[in-house]
């Protein structure tokens, strides 16, 4: 099968707009949590979230405007600004631009989201109830459908390859990066955009998670130490938003091009827990299997993966579970293993959460350093895997692993490998 | 420009995002101001909404410029 590597990285996130700075703001233990200001929490009982920080487009802050022109804006959910936003960034990042007609049919997108466009759904129920049927606009369908990331993202950009989209809740972004990779190594295209986005941090978002008692309850005054993966004081999710998308490439194909090459994807796993639709089977074993099957594609062992991304949500019961499921997995080698979950600065991305994770971990392959787990104090379970507590870890990484766990019991990891210039 | 022309121009200049110089009496919405299929639908819904008129279907299809827009809501409200 054929190599395939990732060529540019595009991202808006709570901790900035772009892939760069949103690294250097992790590297440096910053948190993108705070409290929510842009809509009533009073009735909620979480009210904090990681919220893309907007503005003028300066000292980081994401300016929507210039992405996607404002008439544009009104008619789609935020979701899908974020992705067009990193979708544009990994593109200009790739330099790649293509313009024969082979070229554009050549190059795909592969965008997905784990809820979709919920706020648009909410207001225009409402909207429908206040003054009926006639009032609702015919961008509702269109700005709300999940695919539509892609679609936005093909239109813009005259890419006509294979134009797909994932929905596997908090997998979502690994397993959009995963199925690219794919589609490249078979030879359906030489080049995709993929990744995931998600944009859910409203009213009904944050009331329905809290109905499902995953979120963080509990730091409502202290919102940069509420996501505190592995940490004694853990209690729930902080919800984030946001988007990664990066491009995949076929390896000869960037190569002729004298593309830079982050790292190359060598392993893809699946797994379902078929066990129950929010919690994670106690005994780790969907993850297990996911990473096993990973490592397999990818032609090696456990001893052979320097660090892994966690999906490490800061919930009481899934941060052990995948732990133990890793800890299984790498025996004797676990005191050589380093794991940490970047969700403690970004929270949780939910369906942009494992494209943001990949794209954390080509950066850690690049620099050759492990981000911290921040607020990671007292940790609930002695482990022989340094969880990388609060300070960046400069560090060799040759092979990397990142997990992702999602609502329905859908697993996905992703091997990615350092490639020498 | 009577008081329905300048509020119909409001509305197209703020939905289809063209400058404001450019919404005169005899321009098209989709050829002159680069609307689409959907971005006409949505016109006409915010004309029935700002003037509380109700467009059926049939006469939404008339309805391609600016001007066509003024002579029926004037129409509904003589």
């Amino acid at each position: 099968m054929r190599r395939v590597v990732i060529t540019g990285i595009g991202m808006v996130s709570p901790l900035g707009c772009g892939a760069e700075v949103s690294w250097q703001r992790i590297l440096e233990g910053k948190s993108g949590a705070g409290r929510i200001e842009n809509f009533e929490t009073e009735d909620l009982q979480t009210k904090i979230a990681c919220q893309v920080p907007r503005g003028d487009g300066t000292d980081g802050t994401f300016n929507p405007d210039d992405f996607v022109a404002p008439k544009e804006q009104r008619k789609v959910d935020p979701f899908i600004v974020y992705a067009i936003a990193a979708a544009d960034q990994a593109i200009e990042d790739a330099n790649w631009k293509p313009e024969t007609e082979e070229e554009k049919c050549r190059t795909g997108t592969l965008i997905g989201s784990g809820i979709g466009g919920l706020q648009g759904i909410a207001d225009t129920a409402l909207l429908m109830e206040e003054k009926g049927p006639r009032r609702v606009s015919p961008f509702f369908i269109p700005g709300r459908l999940i695919n539509l990331a892609s679609g936005y993202v093909s239109i813009k950009h005259g890419l006509k390859g294979p134009n797909h989209s994932v929905v596997t809740a908090c997998s979502t972004g690994a397993h959009a990066i995963g199925d690219a990779a794919r589609l490249v190594a078979f030879g359906d295209a030489d080049v995709m955009v993929a990744g995931g986005a998600e944009g859910t941090v409203c009213r009904i978002g944050i009331a329905g998670f809290n109905a499902c008692k995953a979120l963080s309850t509990g730091f409502n005054d202290e919102p940069e130490k509420a996501s505190r993966p592995y940490d004694k004081g853990r209690d729930g999710f902080v919800m984030g938003e946001g988007a990664g998308v990066v491009v995949v490439e076929e390896y000869e194909h960037a190569k002729a091009r004298g593309a830079k090459i982050y790292a190359e994807v060598v392993g893809y796993g699946l797994s379902g827990d078929a066990y129950h639709i929010t919690a994670p089977a106690s005994d780790g074993d969907g993850g297990y299997r996911c990473m096993e099957a990973a490592l397999k594609r990818a032609d090696i062992s456990i001893a052979d993966v320097d660090y892994v991304n966690a999906h490490g949500t800061s919930t009481p019961l899934g941060d052990e579970i995948e732990l133990g499921a890793v800890e299984r997995l790498a025996g004797d080698h676990a005191g050589s293993l380093t794991m940490s979950s970047t969700k403690s600065a970004t929270g949780h991305l939910l369906g942009a959460a494992g494209a943001v994770e990949a794209i954390f971990t080509a950066l850690a392959i690049r620099d050759q350093v492990a981000p911290p787990t921040i607020n990671l104090d007292n940790p609930s379970v002695e482990t022989a895997i340094d969880l990388v507590p609060n300070k960046a870890k400069k560090m060799e990484i040759n092979y990397a692993l990142s997990n992702s766990f999602g609502f329905g019991g859908t697993n996905a990891s992703l091997v990615l490998k350092k490639v020498e210039a | 420009m009577s008081n329905v022309a300048e509020q119909v121009k409001k509305i197209v200049v703020e939905h289809l995002g063209v400058e404001a110089d450019k919404v005169v009496e005899s321009a098209s919405f989709i050829d002159d101001l680069g609307a689409d299929s959907l971005d006409t639908v949505e016109l006409v819904m915010a004309f029935e909404e700002a003037f509380g008129v109700e467009i059926p279907d049939d006469a939404a299809e008339t309805i391609q410029s600016v001007g066509d827009a003024v002579k029926f809501i004037e129409s509904k409200q003589g």
